[in-house]
Parts: C-alpha cells; sequence; structure tokens
C-alpha cells in the first residue's frame, strides 16, 4: 500500500463576495466568498499548480503515473493528464489517465493511487459553478489538490500512512448533468439525503473496524459531498469528538466539487501531529472512506503554503466579470483579429518549451535561452545546447507594459520583460496581477495557464505572478 | 567583405504618391494604378520603356500578378516583396540594385497597402501556423516599453517625456496639417493628445500612427541617364538595410532605450554617403513613427541627438519644420498615414518634393541655403526584434 509522501493545493487568486451575487441579482448570494478559477485557467492548469506544490522542494520519488480526476475536463477524447504530465516534464515512460466527469473520480484516483504499488500522483481538480442565482454558483469553489502516494524511503518518507478504506456503491439519480450542460441538475433534496445516510453508515463503519479504532480516537474527521444536508447527516453520525470535525471551508472557498475531499486532507496534513488519525469520507454516489495515520515525517515534510493561507490570499472579483469568465454574459469583442488556435504539430515539436517551460543553455559560453535555441545568441556556437526547465525558476520584472488593445476575457493584458534567476529573459502575460501595483523589480513565478482557446483548441503556457506565499 | 553601397550610380526621375487615407471606393488595384501613372507621368516615361518592377506590399496581394494584372503588363518581370514595415523601402532598395548593375534601364519601385478594408483596429495578424506561445503583445504595446526603460536609463521624468511624445505627435500633426495628401490634415491641440484614450503603457491613441490605404511609387533609372528624363533628379546615395538576431526579448543585456538596427543601418549609410554630421548636413528626415517613442528614440539612434537627450530637443523644437533639423515634414506616419508596403516610397516622395523645391506651404527653408541631402528611414518589428532600412537621397551628383 502506497501512503503520502508529498501533498500540495492550489486556491486560484480570486474570491466572489456572494454578497455581490444578491446585490446584482436582487435577491440570494449569502455569507462569505467563493473561489474562482481565472478566466486563463481550467481544471486541467489547477491541476498542473497543484502538482507543482506537491512536487515542489525536497527530494521526490519520480511519478511512474499520473492519474488525473475532474468533474469538469477541458478536454473529451483526449486525455487531459497528458498536459500534467508534460508541464512536470515527467519522462515518457510514466503513465498518464484520466478518470473524469463525476466527483466520484476525485475518491477514485486516490483510491487508485493508494492501490498502484509504484510511486503515482494523483490530481483532483474542479471548477464548479451553476445558473446565475442559483445554489451551485453561489456555495461552489474552485481548487485543485495533488497526492504523491509511494511505498516512501529515507529521502522522501510518508507522511500519512494507510490504514483503512471502505466504500459502498449505489445507483441513484441525485445529481448529473448532461456533457455540454452549463450547470447540474439536482433531485428533491431530502432524497438524498435519504439515499446517503445508509451508505455512509455502511462504509464509515467497515472502515473503523478495518483499521481498529473507534470513532473517539479520530482527530480528524472529514466529510465532503455535494450534498451538504447528508454530509452533515453522516458527519454526526460518526459519533467522533467535536473538535475532530474539520471546518469544511465552504465559507471562505466553497464546495470544490471533486477537489474538495482532497482539498480538506491537505488542510488537515497542514496542521496534524505525528500519530492522528484522519478519516476521509466522500458522499457522491455512495459513500467512499479512507482513514490516514500522520507521521513524525510530517511536521518536516508539509507543503510550503498551507491551505489555510491560501485561502485567506487573493484578490476580488465583480459578479459580472464572474459571469463573463463562466460564460453566462456575452460581452462585445474589439475589433480585432480573432486569436489564432496553435497549430498541432509546432506544439508537438515544442512540447518541452511550451509545457515544460524547458529552455537551453549554451554549453560553450553558459548563456540560457527561452525559448530553446540551436544557435547561441552571445558566442554563435552552434548546436552545443543543453535543455534547462525553467518553470521552477524565480524572475524578476526588467520591464512592463500594460496592453489595452489587446483582446481578452480580462483587460487589459500585462505584459512583463522577465529577467530569470542565474540568466535568462523571457517576455510573458503577468496574471493575477492588479496592473496599477505592478513595478519594475518586483519578483515574479511562472504559473501554468490556459490563455485563451480558439476553434475549440485549448492554448496552454506559462505566464507570470506575483510570487505566491513570499 | 563590405558594404560598398551604390552611391550616385542610380536616381529617382519620377515620383508619384495617392493621398493616404480611408479610400472605401478604391481597390488595391486603383491605388497602384494611381500612384504608377503618378510616377510615370512625373518622369515623362511611357509604361513599356520600364524594364522591371518591385512591388511591396505586406496583406494586399501576393506575387507580381497583384501589379501586372491592374496594369496589364506587358510580359514584364515583377518581384513582390515583404519586409514588415520596411516593405516600400525594401522595394526600392531591389529596384535600385538591378538598375546599378546594369540588368535593367528603368525599373518601377511601387508600394501598396489597404488596411480598411479588413474592419478591425490596426492591422490584421498574418502568420505561419505556430505553438502558441508567443506573447500576444498589440504593435503599440511593444513600442510602449520604450518609455518607462528610457526614463529609468536617463533619470528623466516620466511626465516630462509624455510631453516629449505628447509634442512628437502635435509637430507630425502640424506638418501634416499642411499636406494635401495626407490623412490628418488638422493640428491637435497638445491637451487633446496628451489626454487621448489609453492604448497601452503610455501612449495614448494620439500616440499611434495612422491606419490608411495608399500607394506610392518611384521610376529609378542610371544616374548618367537621370537628365534625360527630368532637370531635378535625386541621386541614390546610401541605401542600407539590417535584420537583427532578434534577441531584444531574450536578452538581458538589452535595455530597450534604443534599437541597435537602427544604429547599424545608420552607420552602414552614412559611411556610404559620406556624411559625418547627419544632423549639420541633412536638409529633413522622414523617420519611422509608428509611435511617439519611436520618433524620439530615432533622434538619437540616428545620431540626430545625442544619448539621453533626444526629449530635450524634442522639446526644443530641434526638429521642427522651421528647426534646425526638420523631421517628417510631410506628417509622418502619425499623420500622412502609415500603409505599410508604402510608406517607405512616400517617405521618399517627400525627399522628392522637399529637395527639388515642390513642397510648397512645408517647404523646408534650408533646401534653398544648399542643403541637398535627405534620409528616409524604416523599421519593422518591435524594440528588440526589427528590421531597418535608412536611404540618403541627394540632389546633387558628387
Amino acid at each position: 500500500m502506497n501512503g503520502i509522501v508529498a501533498y500540495g493545493s492550489y486556491l486560484p487568486y480570486f474570491r466572489l463576495d456572494r454578497k455581490s451575487i444578491g446585490d446584482a441579482l436582487a435577491g440570494g448570494g449569502g455569507k462569505g466568498s467563493r473561489t474562482v478559477a481565472s478566466y486563463d485557467e481550467d481544471t486541467t492548469s489547477m491541476g498542473v499548480e497543484a502538482a507543482r506544490a506537491a512536487l515542489r522542494g525536497a527530494p521526490r520519488p519520480a511519478p511512474a503515473a499520473i492519474y488525473f480526476a475532474t468533474a469538469d475536463p477541458a478536454y473529451l477524447d483526449k486525455t487531459n493528464a497528458t498536459a500534467i504530465h508534460a508541464a512536470l516534464s515527467l519522462d515518457d515512460s510514466a503513465m498518464a489517465f484520466d478518470m473524469v466527469g463525476s466527483i466520484r473520480s476525485g475518491a477514485g484516483v486516490m483510491r487508485a493511487a493508494i492501490d498502484a504499488g509504484r510511486p503515482t500522483l494523483a490530481v483532483i481538480s474542479d471548477i464548479r459553478t451553476g445558473l446565475p442565482g442559483g445554489g451551485d454558483e453561489r456555495d461552489g469553489g474552485d481548487a485543485a489538490v495533488a497526492f504523491l502516494l509511494a511505498a516512501g524511503d529515507a529521502q522522501a518518507p510518508v507522511l500519512a500512512e494507510h490504514i483503512a478504506s471502505a466504500s459502498a456503491s449505489a445507483e441513484f439519480l441525485e445529481r448529473w448533468r448532461i456533457p455540454g450542460d452549463p450547470a447540474s441538475r439536482q433531485w428533491e433534496e431530502r432524497f438524498g439525503e435519504h439515499a446517503y445516510v445508509p451508505l455512509a453508515d455502511a462504509a464509515i463503519t467497515s472502515a473503523l473496524k478495518q483499521a481498529g479504532v473507534n470513532a473517539g480516537d479520530l482527530a480528524a474527521l472529514i466529510v465532503a459531498g455535494p450534498h451538504g444536508r447528508a454530509n452533515k447527516r453522516a458527519q454526526a453520525a460518526v459519533g467522533a469528538k467535536p473538535e475532530a470535525v474539520a471546518d469544511d471551508l465552504t465559507g471562505a472557498v466553497g464546495n470544490t466539487g471533486a477537489a474538495h475531499a482532497g482539498l480538506l486532507l491537505a488542510d488537515a496534513l497542514d496542521r496534524a501531529k505525528a500519530g492522528d488519525l484522519i478519516a476521509v469520507v466522500s458522499l457522491a454516489d455512495g459513500c467512499d472512506v479512507t482513514i490516514w495515520r500522520a507521521t513524525a515525517a510530517l511536521a518536516a515534510h508539509r507543503q510550503k503554503v498551507p491551505v489555510a493561507k491560501q485561502a485567506a490570499a487573493g484578490g476580488k472579483v465583480s459578479y459580472a466579470t464572474f459571469l463573463t469568465w463562466r460564460g453566462f454574459l456575452k460581452r462585445e469583442p474589439p475589433r480585432r483579429p480573432d486569436p489564432q488556435a496553435p497549430a498541432a504539430p509546432p506544439a508537438f515539436r515544442s512540447e518541452a518549451w511550451k509545457f515544460g517551460f524547458t529552455g537551453s543553455r549554451c554549453q560553450a559560453c553558459g548563456t540560457r535561452s527561452l525559448p530553446p535555441a540551436r544557435v547561441c545568441m552571445k558566442c554563435h556556437a552552434v548546436d552545443k545546447m543543453t535543455p534547462e526547465r525553467m518553470a521552477d525558476v524565480p524572475a524578476t520584472i526588467a520591464t512592463y507594459t500594460v496592453d489595452r488593445l489587446a483582446y481578452s476575457l480580462s483587460p487589459p493584458v500585462v505584459v512583463g520583460v522577465l529577467d530569470f534567476e542565474g540568466g535568462g529573459r523571457f517576455t510573458c502575460e503577468l496574471t493575477d496581477v492588479d496592473p496599477k501595483a505592478v513595478k519594475i523589480g518586483d519578483r515574479v513565478e511562472l504559473t501554468f495557464r490556459r490563455p485563451m482557446t480558439a476553434h475549440g483548441v485549448h492554448n496552454y503556457f506559462w505566464k507570470a505572478r506575483p510570487i505566491q506565499g513570499a | 567583405m563590405a558594404s560598398n553601397g551604390i552611391r550616385d550610380r542610380v536616381a529617382i526621375v519620377g515620383m508619384g504618391c495617392t493621398p493616404f487615407g480611408e479610400h472605401w471606393d478604391k481597390s488595391v488595384s486603383d491605388l497602384l494604378v494611381e500612384s504608377s501613372q503618378a510616377a510615370l507621368n512625373s518622369a515623362n516615361v511611357p509604361i513599356d520603356m520600364v524594364d522591371a518592377y518591385w512591388l511591396g506590399t505586406l496583406f494586399s496581394g501576393q506575387s507580381g500578378l497583384t501589379l501586372s494584372r491592374p496594369l496589364k503588363l506587358n510580359y514584364k518581370p515583377v518581384s513582390r516583396l515583404e519586409n514588415y514595415c520596411a516593405t516600400g523601402s525594401e522595394a526600392f532598395r531591389n529596384a535600385c540594385y538591378a538598375v546599378a548593375c546594369g540588368a535593367y534601364d528603368v525599373a518601377m519601385a511601387i508600394g501598396v497597402e489597404k488596411l480598411k478594408d479588413s474592419g478591425i483596429s490596426g492591422l490584421p495578424s498574418i502568420g505561419a501556423p505556430e505553438d502558441g506561445t508567443r506573447a500576444g503583445l498589440t504593435a503599440p504595446a511593444t513600442f510602449s516599453l520604450l518609455a518607462p526603460a528610457y526614463c529609468k536609463k536617463f533619470g528623466v521624468d516620466e511626465g516630462a517625456f509624455k510631453e516629449a511624445m505628447t509634442r512628437i505627435a502635435w509637430k507630425n500633426h502640424k506638418n501634416g496639417a499642411l499636406n494635401p495628401r495626407a490623412q490628418f490634415r488638422k493640428e491637435v491641440a497638445k491637451d487633446v493628445i496628451a489626454c487621448s484614450p489609453q492604448v497601452a503603457g503610455a501612449l495614448g491613441i494620439f500616440d499611434c500612427s495612422g491606419v490608411s490605404d495608399g500607394s506610392a511609387a518611384a521610376v529609378i533609372v542610371r544616374a548618367e541617364d537621370a537628365y534625360k528624363y527630368t532637370d531635378k533628379p535625386l541621386f541614390v546615395k546610401a541605401l542600407s538595410f539590417i535584420a537583427g538576431p532578434a534577441t531584444g526579448p531574450i536578452d538581458p543585456d538589452y535595455d530597450y532605450t534604443t534599437f541597435p538596427e537602427v544604429v547599424a543601418s545608420a552607420t552602414d549609410a552614412y559611411a556610404q554617403a559620406g556624411i559625418k554630421d547627419p544632423r549639420a548636413e541633412l536638409a529633413m528626415a522622414e523617420v519611422h513613427d509608428c509611435f511617439t517613442p519611436t520618433e524620439l528614440v530615432l533622434m538619437e539612434d540616428l545620431g540626430f541627438a545625442q544619448r539621453g537627450t533626444g526629449w530635450k530637443e524634442v522639446l526644443n523644437g530641434t526638429f521642427d519644420l522651421e528647426g534646425e533639423l526638420a523631421v517628417n515634414p510631410d506628417g509622418g506616419l502619425k499623420s500622412f498615414g502609415h500603409p505599410i508596403g508604402a510608406s517607405g516610397l512616400r517617405m521618399l516622395f517627400e525627399a522628392w518634393l522637399q529637395l527639388r523645391g515642390e513642397a510648397g506651404k512645408r517647404q523646408i527653408a534650408s533646401v534653398a541655403r544648399g542643403r541637398n541631402l535627405a534620409l528616409t528611414h524604416n523599421l519593422g518589428g518591435a524594440p528588440g526584434e526589427c528590421v531597418s532600412f535608412v536611404s540618403v537621397v541627394g540632389s546633387a551628383r558628387s
């Protein structure tokens, strides 16, 4: 059985105040805020960011497989995990599989990674919304989370041991969506409660029995699922200590669908002490329960920026902008040429650059080139380059401009000329940034994005943003 | 290995230029017919005497047929060229070389562009299929990078720099107001320019050149034949064209306060023409004022002002029509307009008028006092990754 050897979470920068929904629609809304994936993000790009957070820093075993889960895949037919695989510059021999379409797929990739028998990266990402004014729009949230599961060794010790898992599956129509529909449908709320509660009882009881522990022994109890009332009923039925019941983050983040159980687990790992037992209960088309035990290694290997700190950061987005980004408000485009979709063969040829942000370094004179080049710009040596991944190298803004003419779903476009630590310059878009606050000399880091979609093709590439958690 | 030039080996003996602007009623073919006819008439050359053609256009047609079809040319060679915003100049350069080497007796360089048919602001996008990794900056955004970099390097207050930008637009509109062929023929008050809607960085609408339709043409012959056609030919003193390695955007040593390609092409052109002090020797310069900071930086790159002082010289009126060295006396790209393929030849057209004393209300006084050289300059691309063209023409053969 694999245990968790690394984890990382990603909350997008933007926050929608629920009150602004009520203000715009003269009713509804609510308290707190929800996270909002920016116009240049999708579940794949957010998954990359969570995976980078998990793999950052200390030595990790190279994942031999990526399992990617989301209820909102960027592509059908085409695998989305391959873009994550490429963005992480993983070896070609590593597998990359999607498990997409349903909220339960989040629990699925975790279970598959536990059983994988090889170092496996489980990446779960979701973007949640619903029709304007509805509960899904208000209570949903966007997030991604990634767990590296492996046997553990001295270099990369297990941070949380897998103690027990149990599931209960059933077929019933509680929440569903036809592919392409902008919003989910849900049966009468009380029916879902009726269907979920016995499934939760069965799976929780079985997991505790396998683990040989009592509910009272749990240091943290996480219950996540799309059905709020069922979650509360299941949680109460476990009989855990009141202090073990974790904040479900719906106030500051929202319910992040497929990613939510994982996000709450990451939050628990941010705080857990050695020996703590953590039960994760996922209620989606059945019930999946996993019990973890934090190890002594956890304290020294937590993710760099905790979930709570990520949740407390961010900047506001207006309700009108949120609706625009989600496609519910079609805005007048500028009189500019239509954006051009990337072509498949050029993107294929430049995979290491486009997805892995891998430039080159001249072996003759040491000059870095972004994008990679065959002829050195300084010493003109030909074909003396070695590839060099630059995605995780911080940079400084040498100069920048605010482009009010360029087409964007979030004008104006801010572009920075970036000088990288240790050499190399590249000009790219800045994102998650206030155009008025940008200064020459600001420190930035790269972030994987989907700058645009044209003619049914998503264009993935890197942008820069102010260094997070600095 | 040398750039030898073809000083005084060829001459312009006729030129034509359509008005630039929104020609809703005229096609690319109409514009080509009009500029070529005007050039032929001005040279007193029947069309059958022209041996070969060089057509410059970026977007408005492909192949020599774009010209041979509307002109119904009698089985003559027509090359079609493109070199970004230096396209018209590149057509001129190649036609000059063809005559200089003796391949042809009479050549025509002609440029055309029809931008207003696209229905969009700025330039249409072109290009081969790509991998989607280039930052999608608009042209004004790339050139706006000059302003903060210049201010930082030379310790210039951003307000003072903006004032210099405004004065460049004001001057070029003032010159264009005197030009019946210009797209924008009226003066614009400085506060209107300074407060125009923001486009990119410090650039407002009035810091950007006009998007327009137009065409211009030149008839080129061997220098020794020039006086057979006109008593006031212009002799080609220098032609320099440079394509840079395009490393500015990826080289931390590039500081966005200069166009190294312009410095290289100006140095080459001055050597070809034997010019030591351009500011004192030239009667005028037509430079590529695509955006106002571009013109400011060009004053330094072309050697008209010391590094870091261009902004002051602009504010002092050095480059006004009545100033020490008139820059863009015809209104420049700013107010004459910028139909890409035609612009380089349009600049030569102003040199043609000015050095022959035919520029009317905007005639430069120093020509009458004996200055007889004019410079034209084009650049295409963006700071740190561009092509640059510099020519020097003169009314006397040395």
